[in-house]
């Protein structure tokens, strides 16, 4: 190999650091989380979550009234086969109500698992042509349904003050409404956890994709969604918050509407989701690296 | 001088079908670890076909030099990109960096249709790795050097391809990194605009950044690079002076076309007056040849029938050199035959191309046969032929002792002359005496 470097340069030799910025080099099992390295991306991560909105809603006659409208829709046809005709005990709680609050979080996350999972393939473009932290695009994804969520309150505040002030039931604010922010914070990362899972694996198996809505569907009618957990008997009642959705959908049902918090429930989804995303930010660190020449 | 780029050994192995979209499913994959747990663990290498898409890469790149990275398709030209930019990493060696990186594999990454000029501007932007400030402070000049102020703030999907591409260039053209990697941006839009990119990459060249770019289109490669690296196979083939490395790449790229022979006058280019028969390069001693040394005449045949009387026909050659640019055209002078009709028979036209006139290289040949006046041409057949011109450097061709490139269409052994005066003043006569 010949080496012709005696071309002549204007830039200053002496400007060039002493270790390399950048070693690319296959990092065998070792990939570390490069915390540092996300927080220099965090503003693309703010542009990729404002894109996933923009686009969602750009060609859409309502707009952003979608979000309001499938929870609300979803809530009548319950109340009205479970509420109404089924007689779902509900705790004295108006079912529309208790339906309501279940949906908002599971919405959140069953849109937002869906829309991650496919959020890698979908941006194969991004991924085999430009170099960042893979990781940002399911983040991202997750992101921009946050924005759902925000905008579903809008429906509650407006469906709790009715009930309070038309219907007249007995609605109090209780510091139970302090657990609402860890809550909703404990349900972002279980979805990102799972997210990260799910949207890695789907790069090299595409059953993933297929299966997932199936499983999120059977994953509904086992979360304390459309009824109350008191529904489950007792001495299955510890496995079945062994489901860490359980204890965050209650948990978020518990805090608006008053009740118990359920403790130990909440330490289990705590633990749940703090490994479910320790396992899936290294999984996906791992996997990320050969994204480009699989997707 | 210290390197801004370092790329060590590095190779990289595909599976063959993992190159393209194939991806297993997952109950293969399930069914094959239950049924094959040591093997698969064992024979996990072997089990599939591999090949290297490239095998022991070394080469250093200096702060301000432009490296160009030619190959044919498959050549891991690709491939050794995507390794710079990070976007996958090599199987073994290692690449380092000394400076912020910007690459552009593709015009737009990112773009989305239905997000406006301006929104994908910001998008786009992030993405190559401009901080939002930075967009902010550039936006102006971005859009100015796109020329679709008026658009930026419709979709882009209904720009056209041209509007498209201007502004995802104009975008990339204001990233700030100290090394560039480029693919094949320049071949896009009108010329007019593919001067105006061009511009900027001597611009940015000037500037002292570090450019490597991979592109078809060899003239742009050996007008703004130092230094090309032809990859064949995966493999460094060259590593040098742009003349001289896409000499050898146009040389291995045509192979045996120093002569051609149309097997029944049906196949042959042509039409009812006249066709093409054979055609060949040739040195002074007759035989076909495709490497001719500098020094020495070289020779063009065509042989072609005459199926029609009573035409006047020129048979003619046109030259191209290897970086595509027209060198020269020659039309047939022979005095027995100007201006006068050609009866039905077979000729061979000759032209003969003298010795020191040439400039090293490839050179293709067209060959053709025509009418005058009125014009027209009974067959052309471009770049039929292609042979290369060596130099051996012994000291009495035009270079003279001179070892380094040369560029030049054409280097034509001149007639110099020198008038000498002796000086009278004592030292400088010294001087001479000891230099003789």
């Amino acid at each position: 190999m010949t080496s012709n470097a005696v071309t002549a340069s204007t830039f200053r030799e002496s400007a060039l650091p002493d270790k390399p910025l950048i070693v690319v080099e296959s990092a065998g099992t070792l990939a570390g989380l490069e915390l540092k390295e996300l927080w220099n991306y965090r503003e693309l991560l703010y542009f990729l979550a404002w894109r996933d909105v923009k686009i969602r809603y750009k060609q859409t006659l309502l707009g952003v009234i979608w979000v309001l409208i499938q929870p609300v829709l979803m809530t009548i046809i319950f109340t009205v086969f479970l509420g109404m005709l089924a007689r779902v005990p509900t705790g004295g709680k108006p079912y529309p109500l208790l339906v309501y609050t279940g949906l908002i979080p599971w919405t959140f996350f069953s849109s937002a698992a869906l829309g991650c999972i496919y959020s890698l393939v979908g941006n194969a473009n991004l991924i085999t042509k430009v170099y960042f932290p893979r990781i940002l695009i399911p983040t991202a994804s997750i992101m921009a349904r946050l924005l759902d969520l925000t905008v579903s309150f809008v429906i509650l505040i407006g469906l709790l003050l009715y009930y309070r002030f038309v219907v007249h039931y007995p609605l109090t604010l209780t510091w139970n409404l302090a657990a609402l922010p860890f809550v909703i914070i404990l349900l972002t990362l279980f979805t990102l956890g799972l997210g990260l899972l799910i949207s890695a694996l789907n790069v090299r198996y595409r059953d993933v994709g297929v299966a997932l809505p199936v499983l999120i569907q059977l994953w509904m009618f086992t979360s304390p969604v459309l009824y109350l957990t008191d529904l489950v008997p007792a001495k299955w009642r510890i496995y079945y918050f062994l489901n860490p959705l359980a204890g965050l959908i209650e948990g978020f049902r518990t805090s608006l509407l008053g009740g118990n918090l359920n403790i130990i429930s909440l330490a289990i989804s705590t633990a749940a989701t703090l490994a479910l995303l320790v396992v899936g930010a290294i999984f996906f660190r791992r996997a990320e690296r050969s994204f480009a020449d699989v997707i | 001088m210290r390197p801004i780029i370092k790329v060590n050994n590095v190779s990289k192995q595909y599976r063959i079908g993992s190159m393209k979209a194939s991806y297993g499913t997952f109950r293969d994959a399930l069914a094959e670890a239950v049924r094959f747990p040591v093997r698969k663990l064992r024979a996990r290498q072997s089990q599939h076909e591999t090949i290297w898409a490239l095998k022991d890469v070394n080469f250093e790149v200096h702060p301000g030099e432009v490296v160009g990275i030619i190959g044919r398709n498959g050549a891991g030209k690709s491939t050794l990109l995507k390794i710079l930019s990070r976007v996958t990493e090599p199987t073994t060696g290692r690449v380092e960096l000394y400076g912020r990186i910007g690459s552009l594999l593709e015009v737009g990454t990112g773009f989305h249709p239905e997000l406006t000029g301006r929104e994908n501007v910001f998008l786009n932007g992030a993405i190559l790795g401009m901080k939002r400030a930075e967009i902010e402070r550039d936006f102006d000049q971005i859009v100015a050097f796109s020329e679709i102020e008026p658009f930026i703030d419709t979709p882009v999907k209904w720009y056209s391809s041209g509007m498209y591409l201007r502004l995802a260039f104009s975008v990339a053209a204001h990233l700030n990194p100290e090394i560039f990697i480029i693919d094949e941006v320049l071949a896009v839009g009108d010329a007019d605009f593919q001067r105006k990119c061009f511009n900027k990459m001597q611009e940015l060249r000037k500037d002292g950044r570090t450019i490597l770019f991979v592109s078809h289109n060899m003239q742009a490669v050996t007008r703004l690079c130092k230094r090309l690296i032809y990859l064949d196979a995966g493999v460094v083939v060259d590593d040098g002076e742009p003349s001289e490395v896409s000499s050898r790449y146009m040389g291995s790229s045509f192979k045996s076309s120093s002569q051609k022979r149309w097997n029944s006058l049906s196949e042959a280019p042509g039409n009812d007056i006249a066709r093409l028969l054979s055609v060949s390069i040739r040195n002074e001693s007759g035989e076909t040849t495709d490497t001719i040394d500098i020094r020495q005449s070289v020779a063009v045949e065509m042989e072609f029938e005459v199926l029609e009387p009573r035409h006047v026909l020129v048979p003619n050659y046109h030259f191209t050199n290897d970086e595509g640019a027209y060198a020269f055209a020659a039309c047939d002078q022979d005095p027995e035959w100007r201006r006068r009709s050609r009866p039905l028979g077979r000729y061979v036209s000759t032209a003969w191309i003298p010795g020191n006139f040439l400039s090293e290289g490839a050179l293709r040949v067209g060959v053709a046969l025509s009418t005058m006046s009125p014009v027209h041409v009974h067959f052309f057949e471009e770049n039929v032929l292609a042979f290369q011109v060596i130099d051996k450097g012994e000291g009495d061709s035009a270079r003279g002792d001179y070892a380094g490139p040369m560029p030049g269409i054409v280097r034509p052994l001149l007639t110099w002359t020198t008038e000498f005066e002796p000086a009278k003043d004592a030292a400088t006569q010294l001087v001479g005496d000891s230099a003789s």
